[in-house]
Order: C-alpha cells, then sequence, then structure tokens
C-alpha cells in the first residue's frame, strides 16, 4: 500500500478552524450567518422526546386487556398530570372503584388493548448545542446546526479525556520534561487551561479538579493513573463523555513521554490567550482524535494558503516521530526508504525506513512505527 | 443481475471491501480446475476524503492487472464483463463489512429461547448484534426503550413465541420498538428496517403496532416450535435489507450493487457459508477464527449446525486493552518465559491501542503480543462455547441408561475432542513470523483434544468464496482446498490428567520417505515429528498408530488404540502430551522452563529470546 506509515498529529501555529455544530435531531437554529459567537453562545436547541413509562393498566384495574380502551379516562395524545387518574373501573353497581394514576407528567403516547399497556410519553427534555469557539457563523444547516469558522492555532493531541471546555492557558511546567506534579497546581489555575512537560501525576490531575481547572495538557499519562482516575480499566479508547471536573489532553501517548518541543512552544506562545479544548477521543474507522485550539485575531474570509500544499507524504528528510519501542518517542529524520521488505529483530518483513536522531545516530524503523510531524 | 451458467465461468474477480483495506483476488480455470491467480489490495475509500467505496475497488483490481498481467478495467474504469482471450472477468463478487458492517438489535421473549434463536439468526448472516432486548432480560422497559433509541442500529430483528405460544409478550415488545421511534444509523430519508419473525397470531397486530413507525417485513417464525430452529427466512431477509437499506446508505455502494453479478453479502456471513460448505462436504467438524484488531469471530459447524460469535472487544490493536482488562496481566503473563515490568507494560499496551497500526519490532514485543492473542483467542471461544449449544428449554426424553447423567438442556455443541479442523486466519496468526507460532496460538487458545488438523488463511480469502460459493461452489471448494489454506500440520493431543514425565501415548508415524518416527509421549512434553507438504502444497500423508495409555483418550476412548492417516504441513505433527484440562506449573521458574522447552522443541522463536531470563 502507499502509505504504511502513520501520518502524523497536526500541530500548527495558525490555520483556519471550521466546526460543524449540529443537533442529534432536527430543532431550532437560533443565530445567523455573520453572527459573531463566543465558546458558550447557544447556536441551536431542540427537545428530545421524553422518557417513557409504560403503565400495565389491564393488571393495576384487574381487567383483561381488551378492555383497557374502554377504562381509559385519558385518551391517547392527551396531557396528563403526575398522580392524575388516566383509567378507572366501576364495578358492584359503581360502588367499588379501581383506578390507575399516571406515574409522570407528560402525555399519553398509546394505549394498547392487547399487551392492556399504556404508554405515557414523559415531558420533552431541552438539548443545546453551544459554538464550542469563539468566530464568526458562516454557514446554517436549516434546523440542524451552523457551521462556524475562526483563525487559531491547533495541537491535535493522541488521547484524551472529557469533553469540550475553554479557558486561559497557562504554563505551569517550565519544560517539555519536567513531570506535573501537585506542588505546580495551586488556586491561579482556576478557570484555566494548564499546560504540562512530560507527564501528569495523579496528584496533579486531583488538585486540578479540586481547584478548578478546566483542562490539563500534557505529553504523557501513567494508564494506573488512568484506571484510578476512571474508576475502571479502559478497554477501547471511545472518550469524551466523562464528567470528571476536568478534560485532559494528552499529546505523545502513555507513560513519561516529553511533550514535542514544538508543541510545548506553541503553547508556551500563547500563555493568557483563550484556548477550547476536547478530550474526546475515537479510534476506530473514523478517527477522532482530541484537540487544542487557541484563538487569534484574523478576517476568516482571508483564503488559507497553506492547507492547499498537498502532504507529498514519507520522503527522505521528513522529520518522523518514532511511536513504538525501541526508540519510542525519539524525533529524527528520515536519511533512507529503502522499498524491499526488510526482516526485523522479531522476524517480521516489513517496509521500514531508516532514520537519523538528533544527535547523529542513525536506526533501522518499520514504517508503520514512526509518525510524521505534520504542520 | 445476468444469469451465467457456471460451465461458462472461466475468470473470477472477487474483492472483499473491509473497514480499511479492499482485498482483490482474482481466479481462473486452467487445465480444468480453478486456482488463485493473484491477488491485490488497497485501502478501503469509505470516508473522507474519497467517500466512494468503488475507488478503493478499482485501486485493488488494479493491482491485480498489474500482477496477472490480465487486462480487467475498461478505459472508463469499469470491469470488462466477459472474457475473451487475455481481456476481462466472467464474473465479478463482492462482500463488505465497510463503514462498520451491518449492526443489528434483536429482540425476543425469552432471552435463552426465542431471543438466542434470533441472535442466532443475526449472528450468522453476520451481523453484529448490539444488543439482545428480551422480556425477561431484567431491565425495566424503560431502559429498554432508551437503549434501542440510543444505539441505533441498522436493523432489527423481533421474535418471539412459538407458532400459537404468547402474543402478549411479543406485541410488548413491539410497543417497545414503536415507543422508541427508533433512527437507523446511517441516512435520514429511511425508515428503520424490522424484522418480525415470530408468533404467527401476533402478526396482524404486530403489524398494526409498528406500521408508519418502521419499515416492517414479514418472515416465518425463526422458533416455529420449541424443538426447532427456522433460522434460514430470517438470516435471507436480513441479507436483502442489508442490500436495499444499509449497503445503498453507504458512499459509492448504489454504484458497486450495478457491478457485482451476486448480491453484496456481509463478509462473515460469506466466511460462515464457505465453512458450512466445507465442513458439509467432508462430513467434518470445524472451528474458524478470524482475529482482527477490533473484534474476533469465531465459527464452528459441529453435528452439521453451524455457529458464529463475534466478541466484539477482544483485538489486537483497537481492543487490544480490552483483553489486557478482560483477563488480568498474570494471564497474559503466563505464556511469557520472561520477566516485564507491570507499569511498562500497561503503558506498552495503551500505546498499541492508540497507535494501533504500529508492529512489534522487538522479538519481546512479539512474544508478548502472541501471549494476548492466546488469551484473546481463548476469551472468544469461551464466548462460543457457550453460546453454540443445542436448544434451550427443551423437553428431554431419557432412557435408563441416561439416568445417571446430569446433562440438561442447552449443552454446548462444541466437543473438542470430536473437531477435525481448526482453521485460524487474521493478521497476528497469518502473518506470525514463524509457522510454528501460528500453530502455538491456536494450541494454547483453543486447547484442542485428540486429533485436530491445525491450518491459516493467510490472505484471508474466505469471504470471497464464500460468495462465490452460492454463485459456483465448485470453483469456491476447489480453490479453498487447493490454495486457500496454508495448512499447518496436525495436533494430537491425549485427553486425561497425569504425572509429570509419566507416559500417556505410545505412537508409530510411518512417514512417506520410509522412516518411522517410534516413540513413547511423556505427560509435560511436546514433541514435534516433521511432516511436510507436496510440491502442490497439499499437505503430506503418513500412516499412524496412537496407543494411549490407561486413563488417556486420543479419540476413540480411554486407553484404546487408533490406528489413522495423519496430515502434515508446513509445521509437522505435534504430539501435544502437556495432557486435557491444560495447567500451566504454578511455580514461577518451573513455568518458564517448561515454556522454554516447549517452544525450543517446536522452534517456535530464535533461542537468543528464550535464553533471556
Amino acid at each position: 500500500m502507499a502509505h504504511a506509515y502513520t501520518p502524523g498529529l497536526k500541530v500548527t501555529d495558525r490555520m483556519l478552524i471550521t466546526k460543524r455544530r449540529v443537533l442529534p435531531l432536527k430543532g431550532e437554529v437560533v443565530v445567523k450567518v455573520g453572527d459573531k459567537v463566543e465558546p458558550d453562545t447557544v447556536v441551536a436547541r431542540t427537545h428530545l422526546p421524553g422518557n417513557v413509562e409504560p403503565v400495565n393498566v389491564a393488571n393495576i384495574l384487574g381487567v383483561p386487556p381488551e378492555d383497557v380502551p374502554d377504562c381509559m379516562v385519558k385518551k391517547a395524545g392527551e396531557a396528563v398530570e403526575e398522580g392524575e387518574v388516566i383509567a378507572k373501573t366501576k364495578s358492584f353497581f359503581g360502588l367499588f372503584t379501581s383506578t390507575c394514576k399516571a406515574k409522570i407528567s407528560g402525555s399519553i403516547e398509546n394505549v394498547s388493548s392487547i399487551t392492556g399497556q399504556v404508554l405515557l410519553r414523559g415531558a420533552p427534555m431541552p438539548v443545546e448545542v453551544k459554538a464550542y469557539l469563539r468566530g464568526e457563523v458562516t454557514e446554517i444547516f436549516p434546523e440542524e446546526g451552523v457551521e462556524v469558522k475562526t483563525w487559531g492555532s491547533f495541537v491535535q493531541g493522541i488521547f484524551g479525556i472529557g469533553g469540550e471546555t475553554f479557558g486561559e492557558v497557562k504554563m505551569v511546567s517550565p519544560d517539555n520534561k519536567t513531570v506535573l506534579t501537585d506542588k505546580e497546581i495551586d488556586e491561579s489555575c482556576r478557570g484555566k487551561v494548564v499546560v504540562g512537560g512530560s507527564l501528569v501525576t495523579a496528584g496533579a490531575i486531583k488538585k486540578a479538579i479540586a481547584v478548578g481547572a478546566r483542562g490539563v495538557v500534557v505529553g504523557g499519562f501513567d494508564d494506573q493513573d488512568l484506571r484510578d482516575f476512571l474508576g475502571h480499566d479502559l478497554g477501547v479508547a471511545i472518550t469524551g463523555s466523562e464528567e470528571l471536573g476536568v478534560t485532559l489532553v494528552v499529546t505523545e501517548g502513555f507513560g513519561e513521554m516529553m511533550m514535542a518541543e514544538r508543541t510545548f512552544d506553541l503553547l508556551k506562545s500563547k500563555e493568557g490567550q483563550l484556548a477550547c479544548i476536547n478530550g474526546a477521543t475515537q479510534i476506530r474507522a473514523g478517527v477522532i482524535r482530541p484537540e487544542v485550539v487557541i484563538l487569534l485575531e484574523g478576517d476568516i474570509s482571508q483564503l488559507e494558503m497553506a492547507e492547499a500544499a498537498e502532504n507529498p507524504g514519507l520522503t527522505v528528510g521528513s522529520t518522523v516521530r518514532v511511536i513504538r519501542q525501541p526508540y519510542f518517542g525519539r524525533l529524527g529524520n528520515v536519511s533512507d526508504l529503502p522499498s524491499p521488505l526488510q526482516e526485523l529483530e522479531s522476524e517480521s518483513h516489513a517496509r521500514v525506513l531508516e532514520v537519523e536522531f538528533e544527535n547523529g545516530e542513525k536506526a533501522i524503523i518499520p514504517r508503520a512505527n514512526v509518525e510524521m510531524l505534520e504542520e | 443481475m445476468k444469469e451465467i451458467k457456471p460451465e461458462d465461468i472461466n475468470v473470477i474477480l472477487a474483492t472483499d471491501c473491509g473497514s480499511t483495506t479492499t482485498k482483490a483476488i482474482l481466479i481462473e480455470k486452467r487445465d480444468g480446475e480453478y486456482r488463485l491467480i493473484v491477488r491485490g489490495e488497497a485501502p478501503t475509500t469509505v470516508e473522507a476524503p474519497s467517500e466512494d467505496v468503488t475507488m478503493g475497488v478499482l485501486n485493488a483490481v488494479g493491482e491485480v492487472e498489474e500482477l496477472s498481467g490480465r487486462k480487467l478495467l475498461d478505459e472508463s474504469g469499469k470491469i470488462i464483463k466477459p472474457t475473451s482471450s487475455n481481456v476481462g472477468s466472467d464474473i465479478y463478487i463482492s462482500t463488505s463489512s465497510a463503514g462498520g458492517g451491518l449492526q443489528m438489535m434483536v429482540a425476543g421473549v425469552v432471552r435463552s429461547m426465542t431471543a438466542e434463536s434470533a441472535e442466532r439468526a443475526a449472528l450468522g448472516a453476520g451481523a453484529i448484534v448490539m444488543d439482545v432486548i428480551a422480556s425477561n432480560d431484567k431491565r425495566l422497559p424503560h431502559q429498554q426503550i432508551e437503549r434501542i433509541r440510543y444505539l441505533r442500529p441498522d436493523m432489527i430483528l423481533l421474535s418471539g413465541g412459538i407458532d400459537g405460544g404468547t402474543t402478549t409478550h411479543v406485541v410488548e415488545l413491539g410497543e417497545l420498538i414503536s415507543a422508541a421511534d427508533p433512527k437507523p444509523r446511517l441516512g435520514t430519508g429511511y425508515q428503520l428496517p424490522v424484522i418480525y419473525a415470530g408468533n404467527i397470531e401476533a402478526r396482524k397486530a404486530i403489524k398494526e403496532t409498528l406500521d408508519g413507525k418502521v419499515s416492517l417485513d414479514i418472515v416465518e417464525n425463526i422458533r416455529p416450535v420449541l424443538e426447532r430452529e427456522n433460522l434460514l427466512p430470517a438470516r435471507e431477509k436480513i441479507h436483502d435489507l442489508f442490500m436495499e437499506h444499509v449497503m445503498a446508505q453507504a458512499p459509492g455502494y448504489r454504484k458497486l450493487l450495478t457491478w457485482t453479478d451476486a448480491p453484496i453479502m456481509p463478509t462473515p456471513g460469506a466466511v460462515g457459508m464457505i465453512m458450512k460448505r466445507i465442513a458439509d462436504e467432508e462430513g467434518i467438524e470445524v472451528v474458524g477464527v478470524d482475529i482482527g484488531g477490533a473484534t474476533t469471530d469465531i465459527f464452528s459447524v459441529f453435528q452439521g449446525v453451524f455457529n458464529r460469535t463475534v466478541s466484539a472487544n477482544l483485538g489486537m490493536s483497537y481492543s487490544v486493552s480490552n483483553v489486557f482488562a478482560e483477563t488480568g496481566l498474570p494471564n497474559v503473563m503466563r505464556w511469557v518465559p520472561f520477566d516485564m515490568d507491570e507499569r511498562d507494560l500497561r503503558n506498552r499496551i495503551k500505546n498499541k491501542m492508540i497507535r494501533p497500526t504500529t508492529i512489534p519490532q522487538m522479538l519481546e514485543e512479539l512474544i508478548f503480543e502472541q501471549a494476548i492473542a492466546k488469551e484473546a483467542l481463548r476469551l472468544a471461544f469461551i464466548q462460543h462455547k457457550s453460546f453454540a449449544t443445542v436448544l434451550k428449554g427443551i423437553q428431554q426424553q431419557r432412557t435408563i441408561a441416561d439416568a445417571f447423567e446430569q446433562t440438561v438442556s442447552g449443552q454446548t455443541l462444541v466437543n473438542m475432542m470430536s473437531l477435525d479442523m481448526l482453521i485460524g486466519s487474521g493478521g497476528v496468526l497469518s502473518h506470525a513470523p514463524r509457522r510454528q507460532q501460528a500453530a502455538m496460538m491456536l494450541i494454547d487458545g483453543f486447547l484442542p483434544e485428540g486429533v485436530t488438523r491445525l491450518a491459516v488463511d493467510s490472505i484471508f480469502m474466505m469471504p470471497q468464496l464464500g460468495v462465490l460459493s452460492e454463485v459456483h461452489p465448485q470453483a469456491a471448494v476447489e480453490v479453498f482446498k487447493k490454495d486457500c489454506l496454508i495448512h499447518l500440520g496436525t495436533c494430537v493431543a491425549p485427553a486425561g490428567e497425569g504425572k509429570e514425565g509419566k507416559d500417556m501415548l505410545g505412537y508409530r508415524i510411518e512417514l512417506p520417505t520410509g522412516q518411522i518416527a517410534e516413540g513413547k509421549l511423556r505427560y509435560g512434553e511436546i514433541k514435534l515429528i516433521p511432516l511436510g507438504s507436496d510440491e502442490k502444497d497439499l499437505p503430506l500423508k503418513a500412516e499412524a498408530v496412537l496407543d494411549p495409555e490407561r486413563g488417556f483418550d486420543i479419540g476413540r476412548g480411554k486407553g484404546s488404540k487408533w490406528e489413522l492417516e495423519l496430515s502434515g504441513g508446513v509445521v509437522g505433527i505435534v504430539l501435544d502430551g502437556r495432557g486435557r484440562p491444560f495447567k500451566l506449573p504454578t511455580e514461577p521458574s518451573e513455568r518458564v522452563r517448561k515454556l522454554k522447552e516447549w517452544m525450543t522443541e517446536l522452534d517456535a522463536y530464535p533461542q537468543k529470546a528464550l535464553e533471556k531470563s
């Protein structure tokens, strides 16, 4: 196959960022094209149908299912309040009355003469979609949502937990090699997106939650800590819906891993600026990676020049990062791309490349085990 | 689709559009027999930026064209049909699991009866079963409704009640589906297909309950009487709807549908089809496994009954972390003959999960990955055994002979002693650097008993052959036998327990060279007797006499001798004296010593890897 390498994660100083913000089902769009929006501006809202509560009326009244429609005081489609009588029977010349009351407020959805069940539909639940970014609405999808565009710096992470949030960038580690511990987290981190170096400890995450930090961006995270943090072993990398009080974006991988210098320097240069982050990760077909977007001022009608350049793929001179042992995490430049398959230490045959590390040392690595650093 | 006579088919082009790669094979009739000529592959193009599955198909066919020298595509990029001399193909067929395959929910009244039959029908058709809703699944109705609404399946199979049985419960299930008002996963412009295959007396009520809310199809009851399943009509309907609704929504499939000469089948459904055909034709019992990155599929045919299970979160890349979470570190490490740091290992596994396409460069990583594979296979097979059972809930007639047997209905059909053939596929098995490693993973993962042939499907051709078996059974069977499988050899594993070092099996094997391998297999050891393949890559045969000691069974009863023919392959005959049930030594240094001894006997890894303490 043409691309036997992993296209890398994007880290770029300036790009035009486009986000589709759509409802899970049809509703109302509440902004218009050209509107300026903030991350927490509501752009569309709708109501999800309420929960359904089945009531076995036949059992409660002690009548056969086919008699249930005749016992109904409320008919299908009518609104009911919690505790209101929805069906009743009279027996013994009307002296004894059995009644059946609604367990929830809502409406009668269906009355069945076969099962004797009545379905109550609860009140609709409101759902809102926010802009997530500070930017401009550039397109409306009627009844569905909008497209928001903005200029920003963009850092794609490898793994994250927690959903969308935003806050000012605050550097808490002095460099990309330092481990972020609870000592570096204090009250000044409240409402901020804090940036660490090579690893964040479980203690630091807990402290970040305690002081009310919005997010943590860091090079590595220990799996043992992840398990303690989530309360279970993560089996499949599908995240984003956790509600742990903070969003975590890991840029390099599991274990202590220096944040790529370029990523760290970029974040450092944006200290104090507004960052929108999302930890949602899905590693399946249709990959979703976590992200950090730092908003920039700029006219969104400006043409995006860099985007037009096509990714030439892996070539001699490309900067790559090794993503598996024995050289995991090391950066270097491709110095040769031999085409025949080569035998590895594991005796597997694979397409390889030669990489020259920053210290001049060279190594042969399977192409599948490197990723390109993309700008 | 035009009818073509099987005798007019000389060139066959077949593709399988997988979730990551599209694989094309070219089969030609040469000297009166159908053989695989070449294969090609290209990335699947269902997702952005291409969003057209046919591009991947054309790329894969393009590779086949290049390798075979046969022109298959015309200037406008269409497949040339029929053939003329060295141009074109007579038929083109395809399977697909792209875009997440076929994802279904099933519902039935009793979890272990009609709901299980519905699950079997859906799995057999090649679906991923997202959830099974049953009247007695212990969830409250609103929880079931929430689940249906949340999961957004491609279609729902609703069953329940034998003919003339319960109506109320079945209609209740219908009401749940109606209340959930489910939306299909792909596309918005159509209603969710629901197949009703339950009590015929509830049909009218089901129609009234569901009509207008979903696209309802009614087929014969999958469990007309308690004692019998009738899965075929439901399976066929699933295949039809898969084509009409699900596939038609995926990008480019409408075009692909116009190219093929037979309906596009879900990949696992097609694999099941070829396995069943082979088992029927040869009268053998078969287990097949496909261990992928995200899921592990197991297929079996025992007593003529086909079963398939999908272990959705047992796999070698996307789900590798889940295998680890389910089995636990000690179970994985028991297969590794050296120590590794737990913290480091946990991080390595997670890094594989988040970067699933990487491959082990170092030997220790390979050994560790194969240890995980053994556990994934073991766990998936446990699930399979509990699902592939005789029908549950049936009154059994007992004779006096059964009086002392504590059997219940719902026993597993899987019988490792009567199993004839174990077939593995999927990257970790097919691409193991040494075939001995694949044999070890199959033996340790499945623990076959008695005499069992082992094979791997190295290029995973079974899907294409499955759909071909519907159009041209002869070609499918011929290619399966000659080109699909790489025969590893035979595992001979006496069942029974004994003491380390004690004799358990006498053997005399007459090799085709005239040499005789003769001796005693002792408890706790593995012996490898080389017996390869002929010039056509078909396994060599050897006459053998296997004479188990008292208390050990090789397939003819405890202590009973068996004269038979053993099949060879790239590995040979593995005499596995580790006993069944199999137990690894619990003392760590003894366990490591034994692992190294077995690995050395099979020459499974380079010696330097085993010398590491």
